[in-house]
């Protein structure tokens, strides 16, 4: 991330503030939200901001996720700005909407707090539940801290709305390491927010001059060119996604690097790629690595649907190993993230330098040790030494 | 009240494919006649989305969305929100459900939808099963009923439950406007339509909708079917608006329920006995109606 931003309107906010910052400058007309921790502060901040007139929009107390997002699609329909918030449980629980909405291309944009989900029951952090939302046709980002969560929410709406994507935008921010961590956050001016984000003029509402059917029923003749259009859009997504970026940077002075950001990959023989709050972590840990002499690398793993697979098809040629740090597991197999880089590198002899670690579950910490076992490991493998294509780390056993 | 002649000739659903006899297109039919262009249809699943709007023969010449099975009471929320927040004041919002969408599935968002007070017109279409996946019941579908998942068999004489009351759980909610009405007296509908329209806030209108294919009678015995529901006391029709419940029709003596029974095949099998049984439970649920609503005069 490069930040040349020389705002000063810095406020000591937790993730879940942010967002709701987030989500206030973008002047959404509709709010319908169901609270559940850790995502609840959203939820609560943004009530008060509409208790105190800071804030102008349609409120709905819902009860439930599945209607918060039926909700969320009916705004839409009528050409109003969405926003909602959720975790874990309540994703699970709206699934058969995240399909909805994003087959009937309505631009509405989610805060998904990361949270595991049951059982066993837990409240805390892992990414499991957005990863298995992989294929409900949503655009995910994962964002390291509060920061890049408020920056997010109004990147994810310049991305939803741009008329080559027209696709909903789900910002994952990690539960409680970053919706409940105070940090600095600057808060963008509504005047900028504004001239970046103009208000919003559906190009996929009801119209009672041409009234049309939305979300309709297409049989077997038709289904499979709407889904191809779906693709279309993701395809499109990518480059859309670095052009949004550097209008905000542009605009806000932090640029973030688009699908993916590389930190101190240049010279690098081994790497790691992780998504979300644990990319803070490795930063540090590989600062004291490289002061040590040793040639350690950082991918930082945005987005990943519209998935970078170009950027890791070039990897190949430029590392001798590479870890993926997953929190989650798809039992049977391996962590989903290493699953689609592995895919990335298929055709190339690299594939077999892969180490998928599987760390972070349920909100287990990912130590700063944990990541230096990693780079060792992957250090060891480059040296001919044998290692296990998929490890846990952190286990108590 | 509504008179024909003042009926708009414009139609608003037109070519859909629902089975002949059913009453379905003409409950959606007179229904948009009565709220005109600017409305907004929300479909779950079910008949009314199946047979008209099957891309690309789209049958509503007024906007419809076709939504997730559970969630019509939510989606016209949001709608409804969502008008509000653009400031569009002149827009009817209509979610069109069947008994299965709106009783089992999708009883949760109409509760938090009208308990929220938004501004819509729900119609439940009720034809007492789920017909659109082949006859299976539903928490309406009448005690001695035979559907495909309730068969009747040397074990069984069908449906064992009762018909849930839909009406009494919208009372309960204290909605401003709700009715119950049937295919059969569209005059009835439509002024219950009427009246819906001239009220804000959540509206919500249980019509009987009997099925050919599901009931198994002739197609052309639709509207007597539905008027022996009424005349045999197995359906009522009835209004409740400020606290109060106005039945519509009452008779003294209600027609044997044999009569509105034994022209329909999903009641064939019945015996003497469960007959018997689906007697007394239409004379209770009528002494609970009666001292209720029709001797208190509340």
């Amino acid at each position: 991330m490069i930040n040349k931003s020389k705002s000063s309107n810095l406020d000591f906010l937790n993730g879940d503030e942010a967002v709701a910052y987030g989500a206030k400058l973008c002047r959404p007309h509709v709010i319908p939200v169901y609270p559940i921790t850790p995502q609840t502060i959203v939820v609560e901040r943004i009530s008060e901001f509409v208790a105190n007139k800071l804030m102008d929009c349609e409120y709905i107390h819902v009860e439930s996720e599945h209607s918060a997002m039926c909700a969320a699609m009916g705004a839409s329909l009528v050409g109003a700005r969405a926003f909602t918030a959720t975790s874990s449980q309540g994703l699970a629980y709206m699934h058969e909407m995240l399909h909805y909405v994003s087959g009937s291309r309505f631009p509405i944009v989610m805060m998904n707090a990361n949270r595991t989900l049951a059982a066993p029951w837990n409240i805390f952090g892992d990414q499991r539940d957005s990863l298995a939302q992989r294929d409900t046709g949503w655009i995910q980002v994962y964002v390291e801290n509060g920061q890049e969560a408020l920056d997010m929410i109004i990147q994810a709406y310049a991305i939803a709305e741009d008329d080559r994507v027209y696709t909903p935008v789900m910002v994952n921010i990690d539960g409680f390491v970053n919706t409940h961590t105070y940090e600095l956050v600057d808060i963008p001016q509504q005047k900028d927010v504004d001239e970046f984000l103009p208000p919003f003029k559906s190009r996929n509402a009801i119209d009672f001059n041409h009234p049309r059917s939305f979300c309709m029923t297409a049989s077997t003749e038709w289904n499979m060119e709407f889904r191809f259009q779906q693709q279309q859009a993701m395809d499109n997504a990518k480059k859309v996604i670095e052009e949004v970026d550097k209008k905000f940077g542009d605009k806000f002075g932090r640029y973030y690097g688009g699908l993916v950001e590389e930190y101190r990959c240049a010279d690098a023989e081994v790497l790691l790629v992780g998504m979300g709050s644990i990319i803070g972590t490795i930063r540090i840990v590989v600062d004291k690595m490289r002061d040590m002499g040793l040639k350690v690398g950082l991918v930082k793993l945005r987005f990943y649907r519209p998935f970078p697979l170009e950027y890791f098809k070039g990897l190949s040629t430029r590392v001798k190993a590479m870890g993926i740090i997953d929190r989650d597991i798809s039992f049977g197999y391996e962590g989903a993230v290493a699953s689609d880089i592995k895919s990335a590198l298929a055709s190339s002899w690299f594939c077999s330098k892969v180490i998928n670690f599987i760390a972070g579950i349920a909100g287990r910490d990912i130590t700063k040790e944990h990541i230096e076992k990693m780079y060792n490991k992957l250090f060891s493998l480059t040296q001919g030494h044998d290692e296990k294509e998929l490890q846990f780390i952190g286990l108590r056993w | 009240m509504v008179k024909v002649k003042n009926l708009t000739d414009k139609e608003y659903l037109y070519g859909h494919k629902a089975c002949p006899g059913c009453g379905l297109g003409t409950i959606g039919r007179l229904a948009l006649k009565i709220l005109g262009e600017r409305t907004i249809v929300a479909l779950p699943a079910s008949c009314m989305s199946t047979v008209t709007t099957q891309y690309p023969q789209m049958n509503y010449s007024v906007p419809s969305l076709t939504m997730a099975f559970a969630g019509t009471g939510a989606v016209l929320t949001g709608m409804s929100a969502g008008l509000k927040a653009q400031g569009i004041t002149d827009v009817h919002v209509l979610g069109l459900a069947g008994d299965g969408g709106t009783a089992d599935i999708g009883l949760q968002a109409l509760s938090g939808a009208v308990e929220r007070g938004d501004d819509f017109i729900y119609i439940c279409y009720d034809n007492e099963a789920y017909m659109n996946t082949g006859v299976q019941r539903s928490s309406l579908t009448p005690i001695g009923a035979n559907t495909t998942n309730s068969p009747s068999g040397t074990a069984s004489y069908g449906e064992k439950k009762p018909k849930k009351n839909l009406f009494e759980i919208m009372i309960a909610h204290r909605i401003p406007y709700a009715a119950t009405a049937s295919s059969a007296y569209p005059y009835d509908f439509m002024n219950k339509m009427e009246k819906a329209k001239s009220i804000r806030g959540p509206r919500f209108i249980h019509i009987m909708c009997p099925c050919p294919t599901g009931w198994g009678f002739a197609s052309d015995l639709t509207v007597e079917i539905g008027k022996l529901a009424v005349e045999t006391g197995m359906w009522y029709l009835a209004e409740y608006e400020n606290g109060k419940v106005r039945m519509n029709v009452i008779s003294k003596t209600l027609k044997p329920v044999e009569e509105y029974l034994i022209k329909q095949r999903r009641f064939r099998h019945l015996t003497e006995d469960t007959i018997k049984l689906i007697r007394e439970h239409r004379d209770s649920e009528w002494r609970i109606i009666r001292e209720r609503w029709v001797l208190s005069k509340c």
